[in-house]
């Protein structure tokens, strides 16, 4: 079986995309029992690589790889030999002397998963990769939906809304959303559109007006750190806050909002949907664990389904 | 009009027979767990989960208490997860789809019958097994099979078999229960190019 990576949301089928949401629907009930462990993976082993920040990604790949009974091995950016000039490529052939079965890596440039996985035999997931492809996000999006919004997703209408620009995760999730038959529009100021975006099949908009059509509000922090110094891409934060801030008096009853975090309360949310219970976003956390559960075993495993042809033990 | 039965398949069970045969075992299980009333009934996916409903619906109604029942898939604690690495490796068994575990009850000191339909080399056993006590510890836990067709590679043994069915390797049992496949048999399939 040759070595499946998983760097971009183009990579899954649709059939592949429902197989991993079934599966990490499988493994909900694992992580409620007292022993939140299966054996699966055991002897496996699993290196996350993080050459970005990150809280969630990085700690839910961590802790799935442990419910599946895998060996992991963490590495940060800084105290590795990164900090003393070693390319990508050697730290790929490096690692691959511990003969990984999978390595997750968030870097950040665009298409480092790609010279990664030229360099090893192990399996790539991508945890991020600059402002490319964020594929595990969405899919823990789609799975967050279909647990809360109902199996199908399609004609489901979501605006994207902030920084388009700079995220990984609008573009991963433009995908995997059309892919599942729903309506995609961005909204955002001009300044952090991508040009040419609507090719993807998206609506574009540069203002709020047409809120009241969505029913899920997918929010985008403003991501400083990719905005170079000097970089004029807004007025104010306040004045971003002012026209693209979503808060309670905004919404319709009945809109749900998303959010990938990490959140930036009074600038894309305002307080009282960051802490009212009707939003997505704990669960969006919540799903990473399970999505990437799936993630991870499929991987290993394949993504066939031989349920036609399963013959018994 | 029913579709002509493939000249490579034998009757081994019909629906008369299979239910005559289920019936049998629900009586064994209570006759070998005279006044217990700690005792579940677990399916294996997919069709022993089909086999262990009806096999708790007898007791229940022969033993005239409400027992504890689930189901369990055994897809996460399967011995073959591919072994990838080595070039044209492809699983040992297609990795199905996986179902959902359900065991709606606390199974420490609980005695469990498993129910599968065939009894076959004894690795969906172990791994059922295992899968149970990652849920707690049972008092006891017993096996129930509709076809034991041998070939053991685990020592494993049943406590209740519905019917003893030499094989050779090449031959395969099905299973077929109503709520899945439309009609309750079990046939014997030879390979075709045997």
């Amino acid at each position: 079986m040759p070595k499946r990576d998983l760097i971009s949301i183009e990579d899954l089928s649709r059939a592949d995309v429902e197989l991993i949401l079934d599966t990490a629907e499988s493994f909900l009930p694992v992580l409620e029992r007292d022993i939140k462990k299966v054996p699966t993976l055991r002897g496996r082993t699993i290196i996350n690589l993080f050459w970005e920040a990150s809280t969630r990604t990085s700690s839910s790949f961590d802790l799935a790889a442990k419910r599946l009974s895998a060996d992991t091995l963490a590495l940060k950016a800084s105290g590795s030999a990164v900090e003393k000039g070693e390319t990508l490529k050697d730290t790929a052939i490096t690692l691959s002397a511990y003969s990984p079965d999978i390595i997750v890596m968030r870097h950040p440039s665009a298409g480092a998963c790609r010279t990664l996985s030229a360099n090893t035999e192990a399996s790539v997931i991508n945890a991020g990769d600059g402002k490319h492809q964020h594929p595990t996000q969405c899919l823990l999006d789609l799975f967050s939906m279909r647990q809360n919004l109902g199996r199908d997703l399609a004609g489901l209408r979501v605006f994207i809304i902030g920084d388009i620009l700079h995220s990984r995760v609008a573009r991963s999730d433009i995908m995997g959303f059309q892919m599942l038959g729903m309506e995609v529009t961005l909204v955002g100021p001009p300044t952090l559109m991508p040009r040419g975006i609507e090719e993807m099949g998206v609506k574009v908009e540069y203002d709020l007006a047409n809120l009241k059509d969505a029913d899920v509000l997918y929010l985008l922090r403003i991501q400083k750190e990719r905005i170079k110094a000097g970089a004029n891409f807004l007025p104010s934060l306040r004045e971003y806050s002012e026209l693209y801030g979503i808060s309670q008096a905004r919404l319709r009853p009945g809109q749900r909002v998303m959010h990938p975090g990490p959140i930036n309360r009074g600038v894309e949310i305002a307080s009282d949907i960051a802490d009212d219970d009707e939003n997505l976003i704990a669960h969006q956390v919540f799903s990473g664990l399970a999505v990437r559960m799936a993630i991870l075993y499929r991987t290993i495993v394949g993504y066939s389904d031989g349920a036609a042809s399963g013959e018994v033990l | 009009m029913p579709e002509p039965r493939p000249a490579n398949e034998v009757v081994v069970l019909t629906a008369e027979q299979m239910s005559r045969t289920i019936t049998r075992i629900a009586h064994e299980i209570l006759e070998k767990n005279p006044g217990e009333e700690n005792l579940a009934v677990v399916g294996i996916h997919t069709r022993g989960a089909f086999l262990g409903s009806r096999i708790h619906r007898l007791i229940c109604q022969v033993g005239g208490r409400q027992y504890a029942a689930g189901n369990l898939d055994i897809s996460f604690y399967r011995d073959d997860v591919s072994a990838r690495g080595a070039v044209g490796v492809i699983p040992a068994t297609p990795q199905p789809v996986v179902k959902d575990s359900d065991l709606p009850f606390t199974i420490d000191g609980i005695r469990v019958v498993l129910v599968d339909d065939v009894l076959y080399t004894g690795r969906t056993i172990r791994a059922a097994i295992d899968a149970l006590f990652d849920y707690g510890r049972p008092a006891a836990v017993q096996l129930a099979v509709l076809v034991d067709r041998g070939h053991r590679e685990l020592p494993i043994r049943p406590d209740y078999v519905g019917k003893n069915l030499p094989t050779a390797p090449r031959e395969r049992i099905s299973v077929r229960v109503e709520e899945r496949d439309g009609v309750d048999e079990v046939v014997l399939v030879r390979s075709k190019e045997a």
